[in-house]
């Protein structure tokens, strides 16, 4: 037992010191990203390359503050992360002509409110969050926000929510038709008191288990991002993925170029060979969300292209979420610490 | 207390008495280093300006223990009342800490006398059939029990099929699921010290009690109960603790409707809040109360040794 | 006359510690029952399948997984290992030293791990780690479970030994016996309940820790927890239903060669 134990501690010191390689740090999500794209970056190039996974947009931010910058060359965050991230002074920028294939971002991508020209990131998956229903207990119409925040009576009790704030106050802001950011006090005082009326229909905040409470039937309609939605009507058909005309949630996760990154060549080299489109396309079909590069739908599989939760209305009303100024901020935090209290 | 304990001698036995400074030293330096460092710095933390979405500006203020104490109304210009918004979080993390802290104790403790009063082989099975599940993450066995107790889940078919209910019991989203959670996160933090107290006890003094005509729960109280009460309040520190900053039971059982202190906090600096003076200042304020109530119990444990 | 009472057979306490395991294994059937699901679902049946266990041994997330419940396992057992000889020491001193100067600070010093909420243990600690440039390998993880599981560690320990009677050692050190021999023939087998308690708990409490480690790590190193809490943000799929009932079968195996080695050793004694 002993000898064993002492292998297991000397093979695990072995594998991290074996190091002589040149090597790109990524700092994504966990099982955002395919093993095989990343031997064939490593095969095409020589750089290695070594992933650390964060949980969510947030907790990057704050092991970015607390002391992480500096350690990776690329982060993966969504949309207004990334201009959270720029604000904060953490991104580093490029020019266009550092990187061969930027020609290829998608132009609808381009010119991004989170990016604007794309001067630090460039797409890497892109999706919508708004809610489903289960049809088999309720057939009435649900392209509507009211689905959430003013249930008909056989959904009430019946409904999860996401715990993010910025997401679930979006949404909320949307049925309302107000501002994301707004710093009006008579909308406020309306967004708190929507928000604290609908409470009560609804069973529970999750944002890792949207899809199980869903797909187990323990809520009958519930926001959920596409992707994940998509992956529960896989599991329970009678699930339906919701455009509603007030308005939807579009998001972008991006890969972005961090300040003080210690091998910013082999970032670029790694932003480069994802937005080919051929790895565009296994890494959505990976990911199963849609990728932000021209020509790589070639690559995609032909039902997750065809999947109602990929393919938006034409004249959807997409929005991202905002990033709110300070003044605008505090009240949002003030108002979910109030519905949570 | 302890020197009160029958079979028990004093705490205050002297007989290592030359190696104090080796035997301490080794938690001193470990826990200074990389705990005592930490907590002074988010102390200080708590008495900084907040930066915007996470992190601080080095300008003393008081503002994160205001926020705390003190409602200024949605948009900051009200008169200041008091806040109960996070004394009620407070209030309510600790009522659903010492509801799970008194179900560990009400099975934790007579599982614990169970496994102590086995032969020695079978207690050491006993003992890792306790642990065994812990094996698996905390968050696989929250989902584990969340998924038994739904509505349409197997606790309830089973209840139904055996005409025992009638309609599912409505389990899940509620406080008493928030409760089963943490009992279920944290019992062998229970039953382990109970264990280790219970086993050194002498069985010969309650046969001397019983042999004295103490009825059973008369020889529990006053001859069981102080040899084991280090043991009980051991666990209840074990498990009371961590259930109060505790937020998977929370967040997976109870449907994270509300705030508890370990989600509030986290909020704040890993949520879309960033206040971390704030965040600091809440962790402050728990630490404080929690430090009060254990050294209180030192000195009244030093007092009763003397 | 009053009945002869057996205290170590309370009635009823038998019947709570079968419940007791009832609940801790209850849901862990569940587990291993859908680590065993066709479908990709935790929550439907579809069908029995060994296809999450194929996945879990071939499957493109393999190695990272096995890797991370590798260093899981390595460091929880040695950061139990170092927070149980810590914990002892500082055991020893709280109550066999007699009051020294310090000895309520040291109390609080102890259990102060136990206080700090983990969220903010884990940003000052990273705060802390990399202001004085420690980097985020094994090593670094080690030391901060070392240091969280230093009172889950101490508090069974201090159980077992307050109120246990110094009479032994004292005698042994009136045959002669060196304070060290004292210690270790006498004092320690006496504790040895509690030390193998605190050694179990720090053990669970390492082995599950997700906040801190997930701060403190560097890049590319995985832990069972921060692995599995990553990978249930694209869902809850039986894979990992399938590597907790991997993690309980190799746990069995675990104590089922303890016991063994256990045994082999008393017969040969």
């Amino acid at each position: 037992m002993r000898t064993l134990l002492a292998t297991t501690v000397l093979s695990a010191l072995i594998a991290t010191s074996a190091q002589a390689q040149e090597e790109l740090k990524l700092y994504n999500w966990f099982e955002y990203m395919p093993a095989e794209l990343l031997d064939k970056f490593t095969s095409e190039t020589g750089i290695k390359v070594v992933m650390d996974t964060h949980d969510g947009n947030e907790a990057l931010l704050a092991a970015l503050k607390a002391g992480k910058l500096g350690r990776y060359d690329l982060a993966v965050p969504s949309d207004y992360m990334v201009a959270i991230l720029g604000h904060e002074g953490m991104l580093d920028t490029f020019t266009a002509d550092e990187i061969p294939n930027f020609g290829n971002i998608e132009p609808k991508w381009l010119d991004v409110p989170f990016d604007p020209g794309r001067h630090s990131s460039v797409p890497y998956q892109w999706g919508t969050t708004s809610f489903m229903v289960n049809r088999k207990l309720y057939d009435g119409p649900i392209d509507t926000t009211d689905i959430i925040f003013n249930p008909p009576e056989t959904l009430k009790g019946k409904i999860n929510v996401l715990d993010s704030s910025g997401e679930t106050l979006a949404l909320a802001s949307l049925h309302l038709g107000i501002p994301q950011c707004s710093t009006d006090r008579e909308q406020l005082k309306a967004l708190n008191a929507l928000v604290l009326g609908a409470k009560p229909d609804w069973a529970s905040f999750g944002s890792d288990v949207a899809k199980d409470v869903l797909v187990s039937g323990d809520a009958a309609a519930g926001m959920i991002w596409s992707g994940f939605g998509a992956k529960a009507r896989a599991e329970n058909p009678d699930l339906e993925y919701a455009y509603p005309r007030q308005g939807y949630i579009v998001w972008m996760d991006n890969l972005v170029l961090l300040k003080d990154a210690p091998n910013r060549k082999a970032a670029l080299a790694f932003m480069n060979f994802m937005l080919e489109p051929e790895n565009a396309g296994a890494l959505s079909n990976y990911a199963r969300y849609a990728p932000g590069v021209t020509g790589a739908e070639a690559f995609v599989d032909a039902d997750l292209m065809a999947a109602p939760e990929t393919n938006p209305p034409a004249d959807g009303n997409g929005v991202f979420v905002e990033t709110c100024p300070q003044d605008s901020q505090v009240l949002y935090d003030a108002i979910w610490t109030n519905l949570k209290k | 207390m302890a020197a009160a304990a029958p079979g028990g001698a004093s705490t205050s036995s002297r007989i290592y008495r030359g190696n104090v400074l080796r035997l301490i030293g080794p938690s001193w330096v470990i826990i200074g280093i990389f705990l005592l460092i930490p907590v002074i710095l988010t102390v200080v933390y708590s008495f900084l300006t907040k930066e915007f979405r996470g992190g601080v500006q080095w300008t003393p203020t008081l503002a994160a223990y205001d926020q705390f104490f003190f409602d200024r109304g949605l948009f900051g210009d009200e008169p200041p009342r008091i806040e109960w918004t996070y004394l009620g979080i407070f209030w309510r993390s600790v009522w659903q800490a010492a509801s799970a802290t008194l179900l560990c104790l009400v099975i934790g403790f007579p599982t614990a006398w169970f496994i102590a009063t086995r032969d020695p082989r079978q207690r050491a099975t006993w003992l890792f059939m306790i642990t065994i599940p812990y094996w698996v993450n905390l968050l696989i066995r929250t989902v584990s029990m969340k998924f038994l107790i739904r509505d349409e889940g197997p606790l309830n078919s089973l209840l139904m099929w055996t005409g025992i209910t009638d309609a599912p019991l409505g389990l899940i989203n509620t406080n008493f699921a928030v409760q089963l959670g943490l009992f279920y996160s944290y019992l062998p933090f229970m039953v382990l010290p109970i264990y280790a107290a219970v086993e050194r006890y002498d069985f010969s003094l309650s046969e001397a009690a019983a042999d004295l005509y103490s009825g059973m729960w008369t020889t529990l109280r006053l001859v069981i109960l102080p040899t084991v009460r280090p043991g009980i309040i051991a666990g209840c520190i074990l498990v009371f603790i961590p259930s109060l900053g505790a937020f998977l039971a929370p967040d997976l059982l109870g449907g994270a409707k509300t705030f508890m202190i370990g989600s509030l906090i986290e909020e704040q600096f890993k949520g879309a809040a960033g206040n971390w003076p704030f965040g600091s200042a809440v962790a402050t304020i728990l630490m404080t109360i929690i430090m009060a109530v254990l050294l209180v119990y030192a000195r009244a444990q030093g007092k009763e040794s003397k | 006359m009053a009945l002869k009472i057996d205290l170590r057979r309370f009635p009823g306490f038998f019947p709570i510690a079968l419940l007791c395991l009832v609940v801790l294994y209850a849901p862990l059937v569940v587990v291993s029952v859908y680590s065993f699901n066709a479908s990709a679902s935790i929550t439907r049946w579809e069908g029995f399948s060994l296809a999450w266990y194929v996945d879990v041994f071939t499957g493109p997330e393999s190695p990272k997984f096995r890797q991370a419940a590798i260093n899981s396992l390595i460091i929880a057992v040695l950061a139990a290992a170092g927070a149980t000889l810590i914990a002892i020491a500082a055991a020893v001193a709280m109550f066999r030293t007699g009051r020294f100067k310090g000895r309520t600070l040291s109390f609080a010093l102890i259990n102060l791990p136990l206080m700090v909420p983990e969220i903010v243990t884990a940003v000052a600690s990273l705060i802390f780690f990399s202001s004085i440039g420690l980097g985020g390998g094994l090593t670094t993880i080690l030391l901060a479970h070392i240091t969280f599981c230093i009172p889950f560690a101490y508090l069974p320990i201090a159980a077992r030994m307050q109120g246990l009677s110094d009479s032994y050692e004292q005698a042994a050190m009136d045959l002669y016996a060196t304070p060290w021999q004292a210690f270790r023939l006498v004092l320690l087998p006496l504790l040895l309940p509690g030390v193998m308690s605190g050694y179990l708990l720090a053990f669970i409490i390492s082995l599950d820790d997700f906040l801190i480690t997930n701060f403190v790590k560097g890049a590319g190193i995985e832990t069972l927890p921060t692995a599995i809490f990553g990978a249930v943000k694209q869902g809850i799929r039986p894979n990992i239903m399938a590597i907790s009932t991997l993690m309980l079968v190799v746990s069995v195996i675990f104590v089922t060669l303890s016991w063994w080695a256990g045994r082999s050793g008393k017969s040969k004694a």
